[in-house]
């Protein structure tokens, strides 16, 4: 992890520096194209005083230098050797954000200025067309007229429609060509012919003697209007990221030199003591370290009751501090907080693509050649079988072909509701690694669920000890943590804080092993002790025979009985049992509901988890499965033709999690990239799951509907603009009509990738 | 039968020059290179990197369109928003040998990396 920069707060003269603290930075270089530079930055910066050490990585034309110098001062250094610099910390979110809106903004006013001008030409000249007269040109009065006209239309174009032509040469010169190519070929067609007509009419047949001087103006005029709409759309798609970001307080209320100040909250340093006040926002992670309070954390998990927390508990930034005034030690701070790294994430999924999109993709990329060839040969048929006039009706045809196309509508259909829809998921604390998640979790079949942890709150209490060989309650219990305190199961964990609880003292143990799957042993004060279950009292021949009927009672209660050996005795049972989530058995329900198999793993004996399945409506379970055999049953289900979507808490499943067509950790709000999951849930609750999947599933289907619209509109629209109506029922498609449609087209695509985000999850 | 000559021409210069041409490579070996996103193009379009180590590429987006906003490295899972006006770094990890597109959202603008 990177050491934050410290901005100082107020400039010391440099012989205090070393009384500052001392950290690593990192700029970023600029304009460094030789490996030669990186000795003169490396230079540049080590002879700045207070700078320690300055090393740089060409290949990521990174610095790291390590010192007490303000950042300014470093990237002045590496100006004045020439390059340019700037801190690796990058701008603020917020600030990044209210820059592309202010940019899009500029472009949205543009557009509108340039389509009034179009529209202010193009409407007048429709108006004519229809109300008044047919526009042909039959004397030199007219033919003056339609000059003057035409001049003024291709000033329009130049002015409104400048970027399209910009655009269009661009890429020709590239060998490619876009939605530009297309429209600069429409209006420049209809424009050109329409002044071949003014110029030199007798060089066409009377009937061809038609001006379309409209038609260009007005293409360019809509599809301006269009993209204008589009932008305003497309500003609402991204408003679960605005939301995030606007989480984030922009100063926060630290304590340096036993004074209070209120700072930026890109100043915050790692272990500095930050102060909050009721009803302030939490500014950077951290663990509480005075006061009570409660918080909520409900933007981020999507729980809705206010979490205590007091010293020693983990806080959130960007969750709101409900009733009392708490002090934190800053633990991540800057890009490393849980809510930038949410950001982070939910920016990267919301731009990935799901597999379903990579159709329209390939077609989307041979989508303008080919709709110039048809272009093309739409004229050729008008010029050879068609009626007189052939070469107007060729020309009218070719421009609404090109017009009409919209490789745009197509290329927009998945990634506005990929979007919209991973946002909305992350509205609901489900965090969505990427596309193809998001499309695989629309069609699981069936959900394994982990049952310590995901089922059940994964904190187990004794509830009871049976004494079998020993006398007293007290020594076993002492013993069993003693030798439990090495562990890491959450078990151990329990055992040992029951022990605490009753004030008994521990004592060291010696040769301490853990038995995956089985249980631990170990040497204490003398003592050979065993922990664990059936198994390991079997393997190590310790006669369990006679307390069968009270270990299966226990399992009955959904209690896990844990057997107790004292060199090689059987010395206690003790009844460890873990409350099953408050609201498992609705989420599972729900799950069922929608028609999933739902699955139950867990390395507890059968009895028990039959119990605990019977409780929350699992039909189906494994018992006694040791964490490398979760894959295994993953892929055993996989064979079954089941698409499998694994649920745990990430630790020891990580390989069923990578194995299952969609892993899902469950997490606490603060891990949350979760490296083996595809989605994390950042609340405990199993309804996440099925929001999950609910998202997913209506996502995918606007995705459907968006590239149906798409497919059918380009399919459907370019025959007709080719003019293939006009032999049954004698009309052909104006270009100004392909033109609104094609403006329309995109417009539509956003607009519908909007409406996911009404999606509510159902209510739970 | 002029114009079915002059169309059947114009259809075989389209296929060659949007599809079989090959446009001219840049390549990056020797220090940093910046792609310029203008007019619907990256420019230049087919880049040629050093297969095996990270390599920085600087995006310069003069284009107001919002369509520009964003660079997609669809194979490296890599999405980067690019600032109007301002140059954005983008580090791309090691590469294995092969042809890898960069493009829009919705695959207007086109670039390849071609790393060797």
């Amino acid at each position: 992890m990177t050491e934050h920069a410290r901005h100082q707060m107020e400039s010391k003269p440099s012989k205090k520096a070393s009384s500052t603290v001392t950290m690593t930075q990192e700029l970023i270089i600029e304009g460094a194209g030789c490996a030669s530079c990186v000795g003169k930055i490396e230079q540049a910066l080590n002879n700045v005083s207070g700078v320690v050490k300055a090393e740089m990585n060409f290949a990521l034309r990174t610095v790291s230098v390590t010192g007490s110098v303000p950042t300014e001062t470093l990237i002045k250094a590496v100006e004045n050797a020439g390059y340019n610099a700037k801190s690796s910390l990058g701008q603020a979110e917020q600030d990044l954000l209210e820059e592309k809106e202010e940019a899009d903004q500029g472009y949205y006013k543009r557009l509108i200025r340039e389509m009034s001008i179009a529209l202010a030409l193009g409407v007048p000249l429709m108006a004519y067309g229809i109300f008044v007269g047919e526009m042909t040109i039959t004397t030199g009065t007219e033919r003056l007229v339609w000059l003057m006209v035409g001049l003024m239309t291709l000033g329009v174009m130049l002015f409104s429609g400048k970027h399209f032509y910009v655009g269009a040469w661009k890429s020709f010169a590239n060998h490619s060509a876009n939605m530009d190519t297309l429209i600069a070929l429409g209006t420049g067609t209809a424009w050109l012919y329409s002044m071949i007509v003014v110029l030199f009419p007798y060089a066409l047949p009377e009937m061809a003697r038609h001006v379309y001087f409209e038609a260009s103006a007005m293409i360019i005029g809509l599809i301006n209007l269009g993209l204008a709409l589009e932008i305003k759309a497309r500003g609402r798609t991204s408003e679960a990221i605005k939301r995030l970001v606007g989480l984030q307080p922009k100063t926060a209320r630290v304590i340096r030199d036993a004074k209070e100040v209120d700072i930026a909250i890109e100043q915050v340093l790692r272990n500095d003591h930050v102060r909050v006040r009721p009803g302030e926002k939490i500014s950077v992670d951290g663990v509480v370290i005075e006061g009570q309070t409660s918080i909520d954390e409900s933007m981020l998990t999507g729980e809705p009751m206010p979490v205590a927390k007091t010293t020693g508990d983990e806080v959130i930034a960007g969750t709101i501090n409900k009733s009392g005034s708490i002090v934190f030690k800053a633990t991540r701070v800057g890009k490393d907080t849980a809510l930038a790294q949410i950001i982070t994430m939910v920016k990267r999924a919301q731009n990935s693509k799901p597999p379903i999109g990579r159709l329209a993709d390939a077609i989307a990329a041979y989508f303008v050649p080919v709709v110039m060839i048809v272009a093309v040969i739409s004229a050729l048929v008008w010029l050879n079988f068609g009626p007189s006039p052939a070469i107007a009706f060729a020309m009218v045809s070719a421009t609404t072909v090109l017009i009409i196309a919209c490789p745009c509508a197509l290329g927009l259909a998945t990634p506005m509701s990929v979007m919209v829809g991973v946002g909305k998921a992350a509205e609901a604390g489900v965090l969505i690694r990427n596309g193809e998640a998001l499309q695989t979790a629309s069609k699981i079949t069936a959900m394994v669920l982990d049952k310590t942890g995901t089922i059940t709150l994964g904190s187990p209490k004794i509830t009871n000890i049976h004494l079998v060989h020993a006398s007293n309650e007290s020594e076993v219990l002492a013993l069993a943590a003693s030798l439990e305190a090495g562990s890491e199961h959450p078990l151990a964990l329990s055992i040992v804080e029951s022990a605490q609880e009753r004030g008994l003292t521990l004592s060291k143990v010696e040769r301490f092993a853990a038995i995956a799957g089985h249980g631990v042993e170990g040497l204490v004060a003398g003592k050979q002790l065993l922990f664990g279950n059936e198994k390991l009292m079997l393997d190590k021949a310790i006669v369990v025979s006679d307390v069968v009927d009270v270990a299966q009672q226990m399992a009955s209660e959904a209690k896990t009985p844990i057997y107790f050996a004292i060199d090689g005795q059987l010395a206690a049972i003790i009844a460890v049992a873990d409350p099953i989530k408050e609201d498992s058995i609705s989420a599972i329900k729900r799950l069922k509901n929608n028609g999933i198999r739902v699955v139950m793993l867990t390395g507890d004996n059968r009895a028990t988890a039959k119990a605990v399945s019977e409780k929350v409506g699992i039909t189906e379970f494994f018992a006694e499965v040791l964490p490398e055999e979760k894959a295994q049953k993953v892929a055993e289900l996989q064979m079954q033709n089941e698409i499998v979507g694994m649920t745990g808490d990430g630790i020891n499943d990580a390989p069923a999690l990578a194995l299952a067509n969609v892993g899902f950790a469950i997490g606490t709000g603060t891990d949350v990239a979760i490296e083996s999951a595809d989605i994390t849930l950042m609340r405990g609750s199993l309804h996440g799951l099925a929001d999950a999947i609910a998202v997913s599933k209506a996502t995918l289907r606007n995705i459907k509907q968006n590239l149906l619209g798409a497919f059918i509109y380009n399919i459907a629209g370019i025959p007709f603009a080719a003019g293939i109506l006009y032999p049954f029922f004698g009309v052909l498609l104006s270009p100004v009509i392909a033109g609104a449609a094609m403006a329309f087209s995109s417009l539509t695509v956003v607009s519908n990738a909007n409406r996911l985000r009404f999606f509510k999850a159902q209510a739970h | 039968m002029i114009f079915n000559i002059l169309g059947l021409i114009l259809i075989c210069l389209i296929v060659w020059w949007f599809w079989l041409y090959k446009p001219t490579q840049v390549s990056a070996n020797e220090g940093s290179i910046t792609v310029i996103v203008e007019g619907g193009t990256y420019q230049p379009s087919r880049i040629k990197l050093p297969a095996g180590r990270p390599v920085t590429i600087e995006f310069l987006r003069k284009d107001a369109s919002p369509c520009a906003a964003l660079v997609l490295f669809s194979d490296l899972d890599i999405s980067e928003e690019l600032p109007l006006n301002q140059s954005k770094s983008l580090v791309l990890p090691a590469m294995s040998p092969g042809e890898y597109a960069f493009n829009c959202q919705m695959q207007m603008y086109r670039g390849t990396l071609v790393v060797e």
